[in-house]
């Protein structure tokens, strides 16, 4: 094999899981948008990748999209490609976090003080 | 944009703070100090389009370019989990701060007395997007002691904004770090706490 026929395959790996899509079907998940498994895990009839499973499998507590991509060595893009498919099927249930946290919202700098201070 | 469904559990509301600063300032050491696993490592890929014009322009082949952030979680009660991501070192990388940035708490950035005119990038870039900040002194053994004083003369920094001495390895330092932006980011968002 010459050099110039030489590709990474850290580089092709992620296409190759999303089949080569770079947007999700929903959503737009930002690196902590948060996701949770919903419902018994799916079988082999559901015709999901083993991505999808290992995401359902860690999402069992809630995680962030930084968090899954870390988890399974692969780029947040993919992550969110992949959620987006779980979310379309009902297998996941995810949040935007913009939306949710209103940076005036006085309880919310408590709560932070309060879990900062008990570390 | 919520996309819950109302009969599935509360999913907890993620926040996120940046620690920003130069290249060996201490930043992941600063995620790992205070949070509950060690730091993880994330990427984005991303394609030549989107980076910078100068930085491709000699490699002819590569179409992509990987960004790696190290970042840390801390759970804080059922509600709310504390997401620490280091910045990416590389100026050409503003368009990841700027998604970063969006919708965080705010901004430690991390000071080596050493290097001090490093933070200047993310001084000037957090005071230009209006993301509440402190700067935090790694003090570093060895390293040239500063005065804060003299630390706010160098990066010509507000009397406003605050400057801590800590010792990113420490947890205790470390949060006492965090503590002090989010007291600085509720003074200037929300109504003042004890």
């Amino acid at each position: 094999m010459t050099e110039e026929h030489w590709v990474d395959p850290e580089i092709i790996r992620p296409y190759v899981v999303t089949r080569g899509r770079t947007a999700p079907v929903h959503g737009r998940f930002d690196l902590i948008s948060m996701a949770v498994s919903v419902g018994p895990p799916p079988g082999p009839e559901a015709g999901l990748d083993p991505e999808h499973h290992s995401i359902l499998r860690l999402c069992r507590e809630p995680k962030s999209v930084a968090e899954i991509a870390a988890h399974l060595d692969l780029p947040a893009g993919t992550i969110r490609v992949l959620l987006g498919d779980l979310f379309d099927r009902e297998l996941v249930s995810a949040q935007e976090p913009q939306s949710e946290v209103d940076m005036r919202d006085m309880k919310m700098y408590r709560a932070v003080l309060d879990g900062l201070r008990s570390l | 944009m919520v996309f819950d469904r109302s009969d599935r559990p509360r999913l907890p509301t993620a926040i996120k703070i940046l620690i920003a600063g130069g290249f060996g300032a201490g930043k992941t050491t600063l995620v790992g100090a205070v949070s509950e696993t060690r730091p993880l490592r994330t990427e984005e890929v991303l394609t030549d389009r989107g980076v910078g014009v100068d930085d491709l322009s000699s490699v002819e082949a590569k179409r992509t370019t990987t960004v790696a952030m190290d970042f840390g979680r801390i759970t804080l009660g059922d509600e709310y989990v504390l997401y620490l991501f280091g910045t990416p070192g590389q100026e050409r990388f503003w368009f990841v701060w700027d998604e970063l940035a969006e919708g965080s708490l705010g901004a430690v950035i991390l000071a080596d007395t050493r290097r001090l005119a490093d933070c200047f990038p993310s001084v000037d870039y957090f005071e230009r997007r209006g993301t509440p900040f402190v700067v935090a002194v790694n003090c570093f053994d060895g390293a040239p002691t500063f005065e804060v004083d003299e630390v706010r003369l160098a990066l010509q920094l507000d009397t406003s904004v605050p400057i801590i001495l800590c010792d990113a390895r420490r947890r205790h330092s470390s949060r006492e770090v965090l503590i002090t932006l989010v007291k600085h980011s509720a003074r200037l968002r929300a109504e003042p706490v004890g």
